[in-house]
């Protein structure tokens, strides 16, 4: 088969889906919607292996679909590249779209929004693969955009609770703040590059790494390079939600299970990584917007991680982790080891997509009560549930020879070896972040799966405080309403477990099998570009390794093995031994809680500053410009001298042709009202 | 090229369509009446399909000229012609014409006659505007088609509606005087010719140049609307029927924006180059300034209609970087604008036909009853946002990228309507369509009929195929706008 229509074929077999799925969500029954987006993203992701194996045989492609526009000098397209990394990033937003698509056949089963669901999701494997698969700024931006759109739709799925209406609005909202630096860096390149295509931009790069703009007035001279990136990495920060713009994603949640693990977990929020990325001959040339990047990560990777400690809402717990793993990949960017980012990228996609999948069957099995506190025990009624989110939760915390130990030592080891300005701070941020990981992780897994039972035993589970500040007592529906007094949890169905077990499988092995072509080997070589004089960090950390297993092997004896022991054996005293202790803690730093629990008051702030403050002075200009001062004083004022005038010009008959065409133009219009009011 | 004098039908069958249609006279004729307007409005739009398919996309120049004298005296003349900058607008008029018609077919039920042939006789005129390459002639139109604007305001409009037609029509007509004044002096200055192409050519000093910028700039800037002249907007639109705020927002404004780059930019180069900062600030202030106070509006029509001069203000702005790019996006941004907003304001017909309210606050939950509605209306609502693969994004992203390259503080500013756009837009669909159904009235909505479904899928079709495949419509502006690029690089100071 031609391998360009292959390529096509990627995208469009899941637009075909969600097309079909959305447009005849209303008529067609519930097995076409599920068989029709199964298939075509079954399709996008057989394609994408052939695809993979053909690039692995050397054959990379750079090319145009077809010319969007062009207007002036500049053309812009649509078209795709295809390479290591496209490829890589192909296959893990397939294979998890594909799990979530199987999964969401048991979750949503109940749910009355069934064929538009599977039509939501398949519009987001297109997006995102337009995205990950285009070869110019504005294919992305476009990408970018409609994996946002399908967030908003998806996190608003059940559009009748205020939380979740309010939770999609706020993701869209910050996530257009990120766009605008966006988009501003994007008009650099084109600015100053001529072009939007990427092999342009790139081979352009070396020339201008020392050009300078006056940004602040004459002579200011801002490095190009740094401004460019600066700008496209505010649009990481927005859609990689990190601080501070990571405000949107512990509220998406809101959002049916299926989605926050394909879209909040594994592949749209690390479109920003790989953005970056994609972007590393940029990048590389400014280490000003390098230290930007790594400082910025080290916040969200540290403080996001504590965050994680104080949830009690088992999607919230996962979804802090995630921010906090973002941070670490983001971390990895700024130490200029683009490969290691991805590959934590990619570990993570498996087994966060796992522990988030396996959160949803113990929302399923708890009857939507996603309290962990109401929880306990459940290993006895949900077994593969329980295996499962173990392999997820060791993989997470960096368990050596599981895969998250491989993505996640080689950032650590690549930062230990940075030394650019803010590698210090973030070096300290991802080794306590190590023991947070594991504190929390496995809080939550002994909460839910061992200890004592707790549920259904609480008279009215739902009567527990509610997350987030927006009260939704009334409108959850049928959510959140928990097992009865006496009933067990259950075993979910092989559509749900399934997958589960599909993604434990990559969870435990990706990262001893890939670790060496993809981070030590010349996997992305010709993709990810390291100017390894400035930035020798992950050539140094390579130098020490010597394959996965030494590298395992070796971890018994490194600090971060023992910080995550500690952490887990912590969380089990914690909550297994001395349930008291952190009550007790609770009480005696209860500043330091509030501050936890009021998310270091990031919502307050952002709600009484910007969104109280943009109606404030919408109200302002309003009221005082255009009603006060506009109208009242100009339009009424020039009124009176309008009538002056005319009093004037009246005692003189000019004779002026425009005094003609006046009194022609009203003469005819009162005549026509009168015409027509008569009729 | 045909050899039909198209740019005369394209005038006059919408103005014979109406003056047939008014012949059809009372209400018990009424669905007479109706077809016979919706036949004109789709012969009118009919006519102006060769234009695009028979344009010639190397020409710069004018297209379908057609030149008779009308009054030799003052070398007045019936001179007509298209470019790549006008042609498109006569297409978009002919075709709003057709949506505006339907829009109304249920809805008036009063002196439906009268109702359908003025906005048959405006798309006809206003069609004259575009097309006019006389000055007078263009005047003539000009002047005309403020009257059945008026009309529609005034008879068919809401309870304040004469107040808002009177506002409107002072607006316009105190521009108007001062346009007439420009003309005459180009009239004597040119050695006695109204030729809009002459004036292209005549030399002129800065001081004038300026005078003459100024005087084009107030009577545009009304049109388009500009801040600080913007205020009789969403008062119009607040009491024009639904019909008329759709010809005003889709149409009707571009007049203005248009006869920036017939008038301002090629007859007073100079001054436009000069007075250039003056135009970006005032664009500038309608993106940022207006956002703020679309956000705060609690009326669905005034909201939009604010949005309207926000994005606007993305058009005068391309205007003024004298870059192909941004004159190119100002121009895409004119036509998707007639789209988006054209079906915005039907979205909030479809609501007020039901409800009676345009308030936000009598609203909530609409999706429950009226879903088809709210897949369609989420999608406009997307676009007015500026989503990428809708029009709405294409001529921002354009004005933008130029900007950035003019001047990354203008691109910063102007790029805050990503943002507030994103803002007034959402918020006020999750006010009106999210959440559990707020009254008794919501809960008795019912969803679009065969007619509405319709207008808004045509509309949604073409946002998304501009959004998705712009290059048709940019395609044949290039050769124009260069025309227009070289005319305003050359200083006419002699």
């Amino acid at each position: 088969m031609d391998m360009q229509k292959l390529y096509l074929l990627v995208p469009l077999a899941p637009l075909f889906g969600a097309i079909i799925a959305g447009l005849f969500c209303r008529v067609i029954p519930r097995w076409v919607a599920h068989t029709v987006t199964i298939a075509g993203v079954a399709t996008s992701f057989i394609a994408s292996l052939i695809i993979f194996q053909d690039v692995q045989a050397g054959n990379t492609f750079n090319g145009t679909v077809y010319t969007w526009l062009t207007s002036g000098e500049y053309t812009f397209e649509v078209g795709f590249l295809i390479d290591s990394l496209t490829t890589t990033m192909m296959l893990v937003v397939t294979f998890v779209s594909l799990m979530v698509h199987i999964y969401t056949i048991g979750y949503m089963q109940e749910d009355p929004g069934y064929n538009r669901f599977f039509s939501y999701i398949s519009l987001f494997t297109f997006s995102m693969l337009m995205l990950v698969m285009a070869n110019n700024f504005m294919q992305l931006f476009f990408g970018w955009e409609a994996v946002g759109l399908v967030s908003y739709l998806l996190i608003g799925f059940w559009y009748t609770r205020p939380t979740a209406i309010f939770a999609n609005m706020k993701a869209f909202l910050v996530n257009r703040v990120g766009d605008f630096g966006f988009l501003l860096g994007i008009g650099l390149i084109l600015a100053y590059f001529g072009s939007l295509d990427y092999a342009t931009v790139f081979a352009k790069a070396p020339e201008l790494a020392t050009a300078t703009i006056d940004l602040f007035g004459e002579g200011s001279a801002v490095s190009l390079m740094t401004a460019t990136c600066i700008c496209l990495f505010i649009g990481a920060m927005g859609k990689s939600a990190q601080v501070p713009l990571h405000v949107w994603l512990p509220d998406s949640m809101e959002g049916p299970t299926p989605i926050s693990a394909l879209i909040h977990a594994a592949t749209m929020v690390t479109a920003g990584i790989f953005m970056v990325a994609r972007m590393s001959p940029l990048f590389e040339l400014s280490t000003t917007a390098l230290s930007f990047v790594i400082v910025i990560g080290a916040i969200t990777a540290l403080f996001m991680g504590f965050l994680g400690i104080i949830q009690n809402d088992i999607k919230r717990v996962v979804a802090y982790s995630t921010l906090s793993q973002l941070g670490y990949m983001t971390v990895a960017l700024g130490a200029s080891a683009y490969s290691v980012a991805i590959f934590h990228l990619m570990t993570h996609a498996f087994f966060k997509a796992l522990l988030f999948l396996a959160a949803g069957s113990v929302i399923i099995g708890m009857h939507h009560d996603q309290d962990i506190r109401n929880m306990g025990g459940l290993r006895k009624y949900m077994p593969i549930t329980w295996i499962t989110s173990l392999i997820g939760s060791l993989a997470l915390i960096g368990t050596p020879f599981l895969s998250g130990f491989y993505s996640k030592d080689s950032i650590i080891e690549a930062v230990k070896f940075s030394d650019i300005p803010g590698s210090g701070f973030a070096y300290f941020a991802v080794m306590a972040g190590v023991f947070v990981t594991a504190f929390y992780s496995f809080r939550m897994y002994f909460l839910v799966f061992h200890g004592e039972e707790r549920f259904g035993k609480a008279e009215d589970a739902h009567h527990h405080e509610h997350h987030g500040d927006h009260d939704d007592e009334e409108a959850s529906h049928d959510h959140h309403h928990g097992l009865a007094p006496g009933q067990k949890p259950h075993e979910t169905p092989w559509v749900v477990t399934l997958p589960l077990v599909l993604l434990a499988i990559p969870s435990v092995v990706i990262g001893y099998l890939t670790m060496g072509p993809l981070v030590a080997g010349d996997y992305f070589k010709g993709v990810i570009h390291i100017d390894n004089v400035a930035h020798p960090a992950l050539a140094t950390f390579l130098s020490h390794f010597h394959g996965a297993a030494a590298m395992g092997l070796h971890a018994f004896s490194t600090p971060p093995f023992y910080l995550a022991l500690a952490g887990v054996l912590l969380s089990w005293f914690f909550y297994m031994k001395r349930p008291d202790i952190p009550a007790a803690i609770q009480r005696r730093f209860s500043g330091l809680y509030t501050l936890l629990e009021n998310k270091y008051y990031f919502d307050k702030i952002n709600d009484f500053v910007f969104a109280g403050g943009a109606r404030v002075l919408g109200k302002a200009l309003w009221r005082g410009g255009d009603v006060a001062v506009i109208d009242g004083v100009i339009v009424n004022g020039s009124a009176k001298v309008v009538r002056w005038i005319s009093s004037i010009t009246r005692l003189f008959q000019t004779g002026y042709v425009y005094h003609y065409a006046f009194t022609m133009i009203i003469g005819v219009f009162v005549l026509m009202t009168l015409w027509i009011n008569r009729a | 090229m045909s050899t039909y004098p198209l740019l005369s039908f394209a005038i006059w069958i919408p103005i014979f369509a109406g003056l047939a249609v008014l012949a059809v006279g009372s209400d018990r004729n009424a669905p007479l009446a109706r077809m016979l307007a919706l036949f004109g409005a789709v012969a009118g739009f009919l006519v102006t399909i060769p234009l695009w398919t028979g344009f010639d996309v190397a020409n710069g120049g004018m297209q379908f000229v057609e030149m008779k004298t009308w009054i030799p005296r003052f070398n007045i003349n019936y001179h007509l012609g298209v470019d790549g900058i006008s042609m498109l607008f006569v297409i978009l008029n002919a075709f709003i014409t057709i949506i505006v018609i339907a829009a109304g077919w249920e809805v008036i039920k009063e002196k439906v006659a009268q109702y359908n042939a003025a906005f048959l006789i405006m798309s006809g005129l206003m069609n004259g505007i575009f097309t006019s390459l006389d000055g007078v002639l263009f005047y003539v139109f000009f002047e005309a088609s403020l009257i059945p604007m008026y009309l529609i305001i005034g008879v068919w409009g809401g309870p304040n509606r004469v107040y808002a037609a009177f506002k409107f029509f002072l607006y316009t007509l105190f521009g108007s005087l001062l346009f007439l004044l420009a003309l005459l002096y180009l009239f004597i200055n040119s050695g006695g010719s109204f030729s809009i192409l002459d004036w292209h050519k005549l030399p002129i000093e800065l001081a004038p140049q300026i005078w003459l910028f100024l005087a084009f700039l107030i009577a545009f800037a009304v049109k388009v609307p500009m801040w600080p002249v913007h205020t009789w907007l969403p008062d119009a639109h607040v009491e024009a029927p639904t019909g008329g705020s759709i010809v005003l927002a889709a149409i009707a404004l571009k007049l203005g924006a248009y006869g920036f780059l017939r008038f301002s930019l090629p007859i007073a180069p100079d001054a436009s180059h000069e007075l250039s900062g003056l135009v970006i600030a005032l664009s500038l202030i309608a993106v940022v300034y207006i956002g703020f106070v679309a956000l705060v509006q609690a009326d669905m029509k005034k909201l939009v209609a604010y949005s309207s001069i926000a994005h606007m203000g993305f058009v005068t702005l391309g205007f003024f970087m004298f870059s192909a790019l941004a004159i190119e996006g100002a121009l895409v941004q004119m036509i998707s604008h007639g789209f988006i907003s054209g079906a915005m304001f039907f979205c909030i017909g479809v609501m007020y036909d039901r409800l009676h309210s345009r308030q936000i606050a009598d609203y909530g939950g609409v999706v429950n009853t009226m879903p088809k509605f709210a897949a369609l209306f989420m999608l406009f609502s997307m676009a007015n946002a500026g989503l990428p693969a809708t029009s709405g994004f294409v001529g921002e992203f354009m004005v933008i990228l130029a900007a950035v390259k003019f001047n990354f503080w203008i691109a910063f500013a102007a790029a805050t309507s990503l943002i507030l756009g994103a803002a007034y837009s959402l918020w006020m669909y999750k006010r009106v369509v999210f959440g559990e159904i707020a009254n008794s009235h919501v809960a008795e909505l019912t969803d679009i009929n065969k007619r509405e479904f319709a207008i808004l899928g045509v509309l949604a079709f073409c946002t998304l195929w501009m959004g998705l495949y712009p290059q048709p419509f940019t395609e044949v502006m290039h050769a124009s706008v260069n025309e227009l690029l070289n005319h305003v690089n050359i200083s006419k100071i002699q």
